[in-house]
């Protein structure tokens, strides 16, 4: 005989195994349809890897699992795939799950499944990924799947397999008559399970004592093996993992921790049944045992049900009368949860399904304060101060539910069981667990913004200490090319210097000039003069010879003073025309300098407005022009007329361009001086300002403002509109729906007020 | 020197005072420079309890801005993602007296709602990815847009500059996984917390009503 611990605390509620152990399983008739929930198990949810309209067989795994913590889901019999959609699961918050349903043909076919007579030579790592592929969950009620606690962490060498055949909670017999049946399937599972952990020494099956025949019958099939059956006084909880390991073992797993830690796994009877029945026989999960029981049903027994069964079928089958149920409880008494309707299938966890009467369960007489007693103190399993808990709970404060080990808790509802204030504990408990969980997940997420909000920051901020530094590079650029105009424009005014003296000599000279002309006409005439008098004296003395090339000399004397007389009087004549001219270069080169000075330092802005005005003029002389030439009948008319619409053309796009500049302008200028979060800062500044003048407003008022909004954002998405389609642009379709939209919303608002 | 000390007592205990005045100033100097505390502890301890929205309703750029001007002595009570949770953490860690939202700012709103394109009517301008205070949304310029709801903190600074009014803020769905118990409603704790009047009482009033 095996020694037996005890554990902390415990109830002994009315045991109520009576009325539906008596009987064999029975098995139902097949429904109409069957609704599969894709997440049946802790983790995560199954992806359907059917389609709507398939045909599938009894046994075709119709969802594959997704990551590790999770299981494949099955078809449990043959039919039509009819929805793939949001139904209502056995779950407390009474939600839907996406779910597949099938519309059964009846013929209820199986498909080919791969049998294996000898399993002992196949590894452990194949065995693990068949009874993941098998879909098999635990099946005391959690429903975490198996395969992930037969895959233990290489450093936990497990020592101890333990089933869990306890079923303390009142009510539920399923494991009691299945081990009264199947205690062969029982011990082939240990077996199994015993082969996939690499044979640890015990291998244990906890039986409570107020099952005898159970007992009786695991005892025989256990014959011989290395499977060891014990039987322990009855308590709930016992059947808690933690607690039934210390029971049997008296290790107490530490807050926290898993039992792998300390080398025992602990599996329930079903789930080794359910994994021997798939490694041998390929069968996946698709039935359970569930019990049927209450006083508002005519028949209470437990049943060989398909999972996805509606529950509303297999009431029916038992003959459930509405009128006499007090409700309708999915799971034990005390740990089991309320459904507001039945209209929801077995699932892998549904171990029972109860229909109390109004006179088998009463309503739970109202709470009343609690008077510090102690009971549910001693009552706990876990060792904790439920009473703490409570006040802790219901003043939220984490701290102290963290200090006082909330999360021990196993939610047995031992001590909401004992209380005589009535005051419903657990959901305290629970409710604290769900805020914690929340707060903590609240947590994470804000501290990952907090994260993304700093890299953004400082993501935009290196941007713009690049901007700033490009900007830089390009100011000390337009400096360096202004610094050059500018030593051009002055060089300009130099480079037209050696221009100037040339011309100011000709200014000044007109002087010199007139008076070298003067010289040169006063040689030629003396030459002349000196030409004739020699002439003379030649022509006196009669010698001819000399006479003619005298003549000849004469000649060219007296062409020579024409020549400086012409040029005399051509430079009186030039002179006063040419003195502005010279002024009139250095003049020209120093403004065009200035125009182009003016031109840098414009703002785009103001450029665009002086090529408006500049086009404008243009187009104003032009028209003149036309005008004359249509009066006079030139041929010109048309290339004028032509001309003007070009020049039209070119001013209705830079009026465009002017029109788009100040935005851009507006967003460089915002970027220049904070521009870190520039587009946010603008609405952060618009919805500060709106909620600050919500604030101060009546709800009419607040109505009131909205409509102006909306009427505003609708004037604005009618101008883009206009502009889009102005534009031609290829999202005029968008603006136009955006507009509807908000038109939409604008009538809403209107008849909210109106109403 | 010795003979100088022991005939004045008085001076060898300003020595001895000074000396170990002198060797504690050296020994803290040294400890303030080797173990000076960077940035400003109390700022991240608030910022910590912001909710990190980034909503800007505040009036700040961000809930680490908001926690610098509560370090500096701005009011606690702007911040309306947080709500009262937030205001009274603050307090507590301020020790200062919790003051009610101020609602100029916004209303706590109970429902955790997060930015939705409708991503066929997104034309792609980029403008909401600018306004996305921790870049939660996703897309490129003339491509489809479309929120990362696990980043999204609800703070709809996107809606605004939508030009073409593509994008709602939709509560958020956690489905069964983020549903939670609720707490029972709460045990009355003497019968003065009764909301029906004492009926013993109300009679007493009657009578002397009548009389």
């Amino acid at each position: 005989m095996r020694k037996i611990w005890d554990i902390p605390g415990g109830v002994h509620p009315a045991e109520n195994k009576s009325q539906s152990n008596q009987r064999p399983i029975a098995d139902i008739a097949l429904p109409k349809e069957i609704v599969l929930p894709l997440n049946q198990h802790i983790g995560a949810e199954a992806i359907p890897c059917v389609n709507v309209g398939d045909h599938v067989l009894k046994g075709q795994r119709i969802a594959e699992a997704q990551g590790f913590v999770s299981a494949p889901i099955h078809a449990s019999s043959s039919g039509e795939v009819i929805a793939i959609e949001d139904r209502a699961i056995p779950h407390p918050s009474g939600l839907s799950a996406t779910s597949i349903v099938i519309a059964l043909d009846g013929k209820d076919e199986w498909c080919e499944l791969q049998t294996c007579e000898d399993y002992s030579e196949i590894k452990k790592h194949d065995l693990i990924q068949l009874i993941r592929n098998a879909g098999i969950a635990g099946m005391g009620g959690a429903g975490f799947p198996t395969s992930v606690k037969l895959s233990p962490r290489a450093d936990h060498v497990i020592h101890t397999l333990i089933l869990n055949g306890t079923e303390c909670e009142p009510y539920i017999t399923s494991d009691d008559v299945f081990m009264r049946e199947s205690a062969e399937d029982i011990i082939a599972g240990a077996l199994l399970l015993a082969q996939v952990l690499g044979n640890p020494e015990t291998i244990l099956i906890g039986i409570e004592d107020n099952k005898p025949e159970a007992i009786a019958s695991m005892q025989k099939a256990a014959e011989g093996s290395r499977v060891e059956v014990v039987s322990f006084p009855t308590k709930y909880p016992s059947g808690g993992e933690k607690q039934l390991i210390q029971i049997l073992t008296g290790e107490e797993v530490p807050s926290g921790k898993i039992p792998a830690e300390l080398g025992i796994v602990l599996q329930n009877i079903a789930t080794a049944a359910a994994a021997y029945r798939a490694i041998r026989f390929g069968e996946p999960l698709i039935k359970r045992i569930t019990t049927v029981v209450g006083e508002s049903l005519d028949v209470q027994q437990n049943i060989n049900v398909l999972i996805g069964t509606p529950i509303a079928h297999v009431l029916a089958e038992h003959g459930f009368q509405v009128a006499q149920s007090a409700r309708l409880i999915i799971g034990g008494p005390m740990m089991g949860h309320a459904m507001e309707h039945s209209d929801i299938p077995v699932i892998k966890t549904t171990n029972c399904i109860l229909a109390p009467s109004h006179a088998e369960m009463p309503e739970q007489p109202q709470a009343q304060p609690c008077i510090r007693c102690g009971m549910c103190a001693e009552a706990c399993p876990a060792s904790l101060l439920p009473q703490q808990l409570f006040w802790f709970s219901q003043s939220e404060d984490v701290d102290k539910l963290h200090s006082h080990n909330l999360f021990d808790c196993i939610e047995c509802g031992a001590c909401s069981f004992v209380c005589p204030s009535n005051i419903p504990l657990v959901q305290y408990y629970r409710a604290s667990k769900g805020m914690i969980r929340q707060h903590d997940s609240e947590k994470l997420k804000s501290d990952r913004s907090r994260e993304r909000f700093e890299f953004r920051r400082e993501r935009l901020d290196k941007a713009e200490a690049e901007k700033e530094a490009k900007r830089a590079a390009r100011k000390k650029a337009a400096e360096a090319a202004k610094k050059k105009l500018a030593e051009k424009a002055a060089a300009g005014e130099e480079a037209p210097a050696p221009v100037a003296p040339k011309a100011k000599a000709k200014v000044i000279d007109p002087a010199t000039q007139l008076k070298k002309i003067e010289r040169a006409v006063s040689s030629a005439q003396s030459r002349v003069e000196r030409a004739t008098t020699q002439l003379n004296t030649a022509k006196e003395e009669n010698e001819a010879s000399r006479v003619e090339s005298l003549e000849a000399r004469l000649k060219q004397a007296e062409l020579n003073l024409s020549d400086a007389k012409t040029k005399l009087a051509q430079h009186d004549s030039t002179a006063p025309v040419g003195d502005p001219a010279p002024a009139g270069t250095p003049d020209a080169t120093s403004t065009a300098a200035s125009v182009i000075k003016e031109k840098i330092a414009m703002s785009p802005r103001d450029k665009q407005e002086k090529t408006i005005a500049t086009i404008k003029k243009r187009i104003a002389t032009a028209e003149q022009k036309y005008a004359e030439a249509k009066e006079s009948g030139s041929v010109t008319a048309d290339a004028l007329q032509n001309g003007i619409e070009k020049l039209k053309a070119k001013l209705t796009t830079a009026e465009s361009e002017l029109a788009t500049l100040p935005s851009s302008e507006t967003a460089t200028a915002q970027s220049q001086p904070d521009a870190t979060v520039s587009a946010a800062d603008a609405a952060i500044a618009k919805a500060q300002a709106k909620a600050a003048e919500l604030a101060s407003m009546s709800d009419e008022e607040k109505a009131k403002a909205q409509i102006e909004s909306l009427k505003s954002r609708l004037a604005k998405a009618k101008t883009r509109l206009e502009k889009a389609e102005a534009e031609n642009n290829e999202n005029v379709e968008a603006f136009r729906t955006g507009m509807e939209k908000l038109e939409q919303k604008l009538q809403e608002k209107l008849q909210e007020v109106n109403s | 020197m010795i003979t100088l000390l022991l005939e004045y007592p008085f001076l060898s205990a300003l020595l001895a005072l000074g000396s170990l005045a002198a060797v504690f100033g050296a020994v803290l100097g040294f400890a303030a420079i080797k173990f000076k505390v960077e940035g400003d502890p109390l700022v991240a301890q608030i910022d910590e309890l912001l909710p990190q929205t980034q909503c800007g309703q505040c009036g700040h750029p961000g809930c680490k801005p908001y926690a610098q001007a509560i370090a500096k002595g701005e009011p606690i009570n702007k911040c309306p993602p947080g709500g009262h949770a937030t205001i009274n953490a603050l307090a507590s860690l301020l020790d200062v007296e919790a003051p009610p939202l101020d609602e100029e700012h916004g209303e706590e709103s109970e429902v955790k709602t997060v930015a939705y394109i409708i991503e066929e009517d997104c034309i792609g301008c980029t403008k909401c990815i600018q306004a996305c205070p921790i870049d939660a949304i996703l897309g490129a310029a003339k491509q489809m847009h479309t929120v990362i709801v696990d980043e999204c903190t609800g703070c709809d600074l996107c809606l605004d500059p939508c030009p073409v009014d593509c994008i709602e803020m939709i509560p958020l769905d956690h489905g069964v996984s983020g549903w939670k118990w609720d707490l029972p409603n709460p045990v009355q704790l003497i019968a003065t917390d009764r909301k029906e009047p004492n009926p013993i009482q109300t009679e007493n009033q009657d009578a002397e009503n009548a009389a």
